[in-house]
């Protein structure tokens, strides 16, 4: 059996497949669209319109290089502010032509730097969980590499939250819970097993609704093989989300989101 | 709505200069010509000052610089007086990740600081208007978001959303309550939703930044006031100064995430001294008046 830090390993290969790599699979006739229409462009997130079979959506992804060239176009899949609210602007856009957003998160985290402070991060994040949490569209999220704490989440206060077998999804690195923690940041694989970041230990918790098998070692195995699980149950799940009344829908977001709390009176 | 709110009443919520979060430094033993023996350390300064002259605010006379507030004792400077009812009050954390020693922890720090956790709610009237006012306090563990104060903070806008009432959060926090791994992350998104509920309605929501304010309580609900505040030379931020400092390897500038800093950067309304933040919420709240004053 692997270790929570096996996965961890596998969460972050580069040889992982990307965001855009499971768009242009899944989705047809994709255009990117770029910019948040504030400050600038950002690369570490794409996003635009494309066909799921005959439905239209909105995908958004964070995207990670398979070189370091790649990567340090994509700022190693750390966005800053204005790719959360490039985002935004694309969500918004499709609340207005009443389409699904779909995206697939890989991160991991928001960029700690000077400029990410200087722009807001913190009110770019903020200001995406407010807003998605009354979105009137299905909103579906999917982990398919690291799922890197406020960064991640800023792209899945969603419907469904769905993780790829060997994805995580957690409240920090294991590293920097470890730093933090215990001052050691070399103690991470002891970390990773506390931390409950595992796809079986997030389902459990009901962080996450559904698991999507991967090849052994990883989807970058077998890509067309989780590809194709992702773009069947994405069309099962959008059909039956665009059945719901949209105030019912909100109200069964905001209670998947409420009940989270371990707590006694 | 279910009564989920135990309500106490504060006989007086202003409490002693022993309520201030700074650390007591005993008087020299050699020298016991000193009345009460009481010194306190500026955090700003470093100057050991004789505690009363601090005053009811916590200044330091030497150079201006705030003593953090335990919230309880920020609640006595807001709230009018004898109308806080503590929401909440026993609400305990358990162990999600079964963190070790993490309740024994929690019960420690309940018995320090004499709160259930790191945030203090209620309703009050402030100015004479019926308001909800959370106060989240640095002195347990750091201020940080776990289950309590996340399900504390949602239920104080609950209860405002039901009952059209504005709220005031006086923020501090160190982040997102590690011990309790992605349920404390979980916490953004749901206090969050519930901010977002809240402003639907058409109801006033007041941040005000206190010193030091980071990682996923900015992230969250302090960024998503309608009117944000802050004390002066609060530092508020996203990501902590060292982890910047090693991700960019070099060193940042004082004045980087300050109240001044966010305030050039236009991402906070207004900073008020702690001497007057009373008198500007009641002004912004008495403004708002035509939802949620009556009573
Ligand atoms: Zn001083």
């Amino acid at each position: 059996m692997m270790s929570a830090f096996d996965i961890v390993k596998i969460a972050r290969k580069i040889s992982r497949p990307s965001a855009l790599e499971y768009i242009n699979y899944i989705f047809n006739d994709f255009i990117e669209f770029h910019g948040d229409r504030l400050f600038r462009d950002d690369k570490a997130i794409v996003g635009g319109i494309a066909f799921l079979g005959d439905i239209p959506c909105t995908v958004i992804g964070i995207q990670k290089g398979h070189t370091i060239e790649e990567n340090i176009e994509r700022n190693f899949g750390s966005p800053h502010p204005e790719g959360y609210r490039k985002a935004l602007r694309l969500m918004k856009q499709a609340e207005k032509f009443n389409r699904p957003v779909i995206s697939f998160i890989n991160t991991a985290g928001a960029f700690c730097g000077i400029g990410a402070e200087e722009r807001g991060q913190g009110e770019a994040i903020a200001k995406n969980l407010f807003e998605m949490s009354g979105m009137k569209i299905p909103l579906i999220s999917i982990m398919i590499g690291e799922g890197g704490s406020g960064g991640a989440l800023a792209l899945a206060v969603s419907d469904k939250v769905w993780i790829l077998e060997n994805s995580i999804y957690s409240i920090l690195s294991p590293e920097g819970f470890a730093s933090i923690l215990w001052k050691d940041s070399k103690r991470s694989e002891e970390a990773a097993e506390i931390m409950k970041i595992t796809a079986q230990d997030l389902l459990e918790l009901g962080v996450v609704d559904k698991i999507i098998d991967e090849a052994d070692g990883g989807a970058q195995n077998n890509f067309e093989y989780t590809a194709d699980i992702i773009k069947n149950e994405l069309f099962n799940e959008i059909l039956k989300l665009k059945e719901k009344n949209i105030e019912k829908l909100i109200e069964e977001r905001y209670n998947r989101f409420r009940k989270f709390g371990e707590f006694s009176e | 709505m279910l009564n989920l709110f135990k309500k106490k009443k504060y006989v007086s919520v202003v409490e002693s200069a022993s309520e201030t979060n700074e650390k007591t430094v005993f008087a020299n033993t050699n020298q016991p010509s000193i009345p009460d023996g009481m010194w306190v350390k500026c955090p700003s300064c470093g100057k050991t000052i004789y505690k009363k002259e601090i005053g009811t605010f916590r200044i330091c006379p030497e150079c201006g610089g705030y003593f953090r507030l335990k919230a309880k004792c920020r609640v006595g400077f807001i709230a009018d007086n004898d109308t806080f009812e503590e929401f909440n009050q026993d609400m305990t954390a358990k162990n999600p990740l079964n963190y070790p020693d993490y309740e024994d922890k929690i019960k420690k720090t309940q018995e320090k600081t004499g709160i259930n956790d790191a945030v203090v709610t209620g309703k009050c009237k402030i100015g004479g208007i019926q308001s909800v006012l959370c106060v989240m306090d640095s002195g347990f563990i750091m201020g940080s978001m776990g289950s309590v104060v996340g399900e504390k903070i949602t239920q104080a806008f609950e209860y405002a959303t039901e009952n059209n009432l504005p709220i005031v959060i006086f923020t501090t926090s160190g982040g997102a309550r590690m011990q309790e791994g992605i349920i404390a992350l979980m916490q953004m998104a749901k206090v969050s939703a519930a901010v977002y509920k809240h402003s639907e309605k058409g109801l006033l929501y007041v941040t005000v930044f206190t010193d030091p304010t980071t990682g996923g309580v900015t992230a969250s609900f302090a960024m998503l006031g309608d009117i944000i505040l802050s004390e002066p030379k609060a530092l508020i931020g996203f990501a902590g100064r060292r982890v910047i400092e090693q991700t960019i390897k070099q060193k940042l500038p004082e004045e980087f995430q300050t109240a001044e800093f966010l305030l050039e950067h236009g991402f906070i309304d207004k900073i008020v001294p702690r001497e007057n933040l009373k008198e500007v919420i009641s002004k912004i709240l008495e403004i708002h008046c035509g939802k949620g004053c009556e009573e």
